[in-house]
């Protein structure tokens, strides 16, 4: 495959980017995206250029380090995939691919297509957690029965890999999916009942703190989810924090 | 040689852990208040440790290379953790699996800290439940469990195929409970770049800001290193792309030995290599052999026929398929632990009977599981009569919700869907056993400098069981490390801060800028992946799944070779001081380069077969590893030297009190 990339190159936070074309042959379909531009750096390398940066590490879709904004699609266009498990198979001959970071206010670029995501770091600093010492000097495990329609719902909320991706696909750059996915995990088990009000204002201060925008119910962050988080829990969240704030 | 000092105490098995707690010097709260730990790497070991010291009521400064602690590689693994809860009543004790644990490692491990391990597994489980980790469960609300390779019990707690996740977003939400306290500084994107020694005492780190480049100092009273394996030494691997062994090797050239480093997991299920291009492997978890069953064809002309295209597995009979592990391991079948799965898939392969275009491949095969349950789900809801198509249908289903994110990492891969066509799976590098060598205290042979989960030698011996990784990271960072670590720090409720600018700050601090600058200076001939690839082919042709004196001894040339034209002509792009993957990359390969050689070494001088070091010159007439207790019953820990081969060897010999030595066998 021949293909052409656009790519953001930026050298660093107070730099002014811009794009930049490179031409590329030689891509197989079995390539992952990453490796696409591993090939691309390789050859930059042996130019005696600078390499183009980008965040990676498990190349398996679930550490949440890579980012990229393909054609403007987080993790680009195919569905429930971060950008390493992305293949080249899902592209053709003589493409162009567009490849930017994830744009948000809350999210600076740091270099490149590397932004700064520390963020959603701090909004989980904020509550999410639940309190317990970790002396081991719990009750056993199976002491508390959870249903297990509960104990899956709060999984798949847990599943969330904090890339980002529902801020850049939002057009307000809001993270209520990823805010609310945390919120959801702990909301649905009976450990994080005793905490549950301070935990959804705290985290909902952070997160309009950091410079998130807010949520207009267009579902854009669902659909672009790498790991299929639902809005459902955009609306418990609302619920936990219209009934702790009504607490008062 | 010299003996080395395990410090395990005394008296009966069962008992020495709570005996050492209660002998243990403690810190008392407002002494802890006075007292900095470094702990380098946020995995399960790391993350864990430095939630329950800073909850103690030590200051912890944590670093990663990642842009947050939540990412470390402990966040791949798959398939689960053990703890002997026997919540199944299938008659599982902490003796069961200390006993399961040290025979699984070929008897090279050291019973006493496995036991203690298998005695607080269970606690992990409380610990995490807890702390609201969402393990799967059955319907009348109890946690589930399944069964693991090389062991009769089911005692595996799982979260779907992401046990991992789910226990290191667990850690790091203690962290996150400690840094919001301000009892933990993280230092996100930051690299540990050598070990500070003052007095001959580990007192401090030399890291480097991963965006702005700048080196900086860092000092404590005591340092924890749980900075993961060194898999990526054979450049393909499952690791992730950053692992590194830099944090581990530093400290070992600063004095702490380095323990059994040839001790590697090739693991068995791992999607096969496509190409050259690749950057990295993918495993399939071992949770997949619970229900898939491994086979190649029993007839050479299939294998060629597949190989081309001209046949589908689906085409093969039962009869045409030879499941060589269920007809090798009868006792335990596909569960056999993973050394002996990988060397029979390889055995098989090298015999021609290789089912992908490579001819490295054999088959994972759920179409008999999917039936099987399907006839139990259908029965189960009422249909005591489906047809095939509704038994089928059921089966994909309740296959999908065990293993459903496994066979879609899969699909997206290798672009075939596994719930119609067997995978196609080889084995792959995966795990270290080695590491640093650490007592039963945790300590290295550096005072005040610790080691914890992947990074150090301890619990697996010469090879580690299925989901014992997540249970030893979390034992070591929650119940052992924070209380072994006071017994060393209550001498220091005297010393006061360490200051960082004593002379030995400043050695250090300049040996780092001079080895970076050294790697700038390269002539530029070749990029860092270049030599990352060779040495990777060095080791996984010589030093691999199949050992001999002879290879061993080219690798050790080889790689010496290899290091030489590295530190020459490397070509290392950018600047020092502005982020730079290439430079990050070329600092973590030099270290690899002089592992690489150590590992040969190591492996040539132990002239026996144990675990997952198979040397073809010490095999059973069955091909079964021969192990030789009476002269390698020991731990090799190597004393560093710049030439790697020339290192010393230290031995730690293993004394087996509380399990009779046997020859392991799963048939």
């Amino acid at each position: 495959m021949k293909l052409t990339l656009k790519i953001w190159r930026q050298e660093n936070a107070k730099a002014k980017g811009a794009m930049k074309t490179y031409q590329i042959d030689g891509i197989e379909g079995d390539m992952s995206f990453l490796e696409m531009l591993d090939v691309l750096n390789e050859e930059l390398i042996n130019k005696g250029e600078v390499p183009v940066e980008f965040d990676h590490d498990c190349r398996e879709g679930i550490c949440g380090s890579c980012s990229l904004q393909i054609n403007g699609e987080p993790h680009g266009p195919d569905r429930l995939v971060t950008t390493c498990q992305l293949h080249m198979r899902k592209f053709n001959d003589g493409d162009t691919i567009v490849i930017e970071p994830f744009r948000a206010t809350a999210f600076p670029v740091v270099t490149d297509l590397i932004v700064d995501r520390t963020a959603f770091d701090r909004i989980q600093h904020a509550g999410g957690y639940i309190s317990v010492n970790t002396s081991g000097n719990t009750i056993d495990a199976n002491s508390i029965p959870v249903n297990k329609h509960d104990a899956d719902d709060s999984f798949n909320a847990a599943t969330c890999i904090g890339c980002g991706a529902c801020v850049a696909a939002c057009k307000n750059a809001s993270a209520m999916l990823f805010t609310s996915a945390k919120v959801s995990q702990y909301a649905l088990l009976p450990q994080g009942q005793v905490e549950a009000v301070e935990r959804v204002e705290n985290m909902v201060r952070q997160m309009d703190l950091e410079g998130f925008g807010n949520c207009t119910n267009t579902g854009a962050c669902e659909i672009e989810c790498p790991k299929g988080i639902s809005l459902e829990n955009i609306a418990r969240m609302n619920r936990e924090y219209l009934s702790a704030t009504s607490k008062g | 040689m010299s003996e080395l000092k395990s410090n395990i105490p005394e008296g009966p098995l069962a008992d020495k852990w709570t005996q050492h707690k209660n002998d243990i010097n403690l810190v008392n709260p407002a002494n802890k208040r006075n007292i900095d730990v470094i702990v380098v790497g946020t995995g399960l070991a790391g993350g864990s440790a430095a939630a329950t010291l800073a909850e103690l009521g030590y200051n912890v400064k944590t670093f990663c290379y990642q842009d947050s602690p939540r990412r470390a590689h402990s966040i791949a693994a798959q398939g689960g953790i053990n703890a002997a809860k026997n919540y199944q009543g299938d008659g599982d004790s902490n003796y069961r699996l200390f006993y399961d644990t040290v025979k699984g490692g070929d008897y090279r491990s050291r019973e006493a800290n496995v036991y203690r391990l298998a005695e607080v597994s269970g606690n992990i489980i409380d610990q995490c439940v807890a702390q609201g980790v969402p393990f799967a469960r059955e319907y009348g609300g109890l946690l589930d469990n399944r069964s693991f390779g090389g062991v009769l019990v089911s005692r595996t707690f799982y979260a779907k195929g992401q046990t991992g996740q789910q226990l290191l977003l667990g850690a790091y939400s203690a962290m996150n409970r400690q840094i919001n306290r301000g009892k933990i500084k993280s230092f996100n994107r930051h690299e540990m770049l050598d070990l500070v020694l003052v007095d001959g005492k580990a007192r401090g780190i030399i890291a480097r800001d991963l965006v702005t480049g700048e080196i900086e100092r860092h000092a404590a009273h005591a340092v924890v290193l749980a900075s993961g394996g060194y898999g990526n030494v054979f450049f393909l691997s499952t690791n992730a792309m950053g692992s590194n062994v830099m944090a581990a090797w530093r400290a070992h050239r600063r004095g702490a030995y380095f323990a059994n480093p040839c001790y590697t997991q090739i693991h068995p299920t791992c999607i096969p290599v496509s190409g050259d291009h690749q950057s990295k492997l993918t495993l399939m978890s071992e949770s997949l052999r619970n229900d898939g069953r491994i086979w190649v064809p029993k007839k050479k002309e299939d294998a060629i026929a597949i190989r081309e295209g001209k046949k589908k597995p689906t085409d093969l009979s039962e009869d045409e398929r030879d499941y060589y592990l269920e007809r090798r391991y009868p006792a335990f079948g596909n569960l056999v632990p993973r050394d002996v799965a990988s060397r029979a898939a390889k055995e098989r392969c090298d015999a021609g009977f290789g089912v992908n275009k490579t001819g490295e491949a054999v088959y994972l095969d759920f179409s008999s599981a999917i039936e099987r349950y399907g006839k139990e789900k259908a029965f189960t809801s009422g249909h005591k009569n489906p047809s095939k198509e509704e038994v089928i249908k059921l089966g994909k289903e309740v296959v999908e919700a065990k293993y459903g994110n496994l066979f879609q990492m899969y699909e997206k891969i290798v672009d075939q869907n596994p719930y119609e066509t067997p995978m196609m799976i080889y084995p792959a590098v995966h795990y270290t056993m080695g590491g640093l060598w650490v007592d039963y205290n945790l300590q290295t042979t550096i005072p005040g400098c610790y080691a914890a989960g992947e990074a150090n030698f301890s619990d697996h011996g010469a090879n580690r069981l299925g989901a014992s990784a997540l249970m030893q990271g979390l034992a070591d960072g929650y119940f052992v490390l924070p209380y072994t670590i006071g017994d060393y720090l209550s001498k220091d409720i005297r010393t006061g801060k360490i200051p960082t600018d004593s002379p030995e700050f400043d050695q250090a601090e300049k040996d780092v800028r001079d080895r970076m600058q050294k790697l700038m200076n390269g002539s530029g001939q070749h990029s860092v992946d270049y030599y990352h690839k060779k040495l990777g082919k060095i080791m996984w042709n010589k030093c691999g799944m199949a050992r001999n004196a002879k290879e061993l001894q080219e690798a050790m040339d080889e790689i010496a070779e290899l290091r030489a034209d590295f530190w020459a002509n490397v070509k290392v792009p950018g600047t020092l001081d502005s982020k730079n993957a290439e430079l990050e990359k070329a600092g973590r390969v030099a270290d690899f380069l002089e592992l690489g050689e150590l590992f040969a070494k190591d492996a040539f001088t132990r002239n026996e077969s144990c675990g997952g070091h198979f040397r073809e010159e010490y095999q059973t007439p069955e091909g079964e590893a021969l192990r030789d207790d009476e002269n390698f019953s020991f731990v090799s820990a190597w004393e560093y030297n710049e030439n790697p081969r020339e290192a010393k060897l230290h031995k730690e010999q293993l004394t087996f009190e509380n399990i009779e030595v046997k020859t392991r066998s799963y048939k």
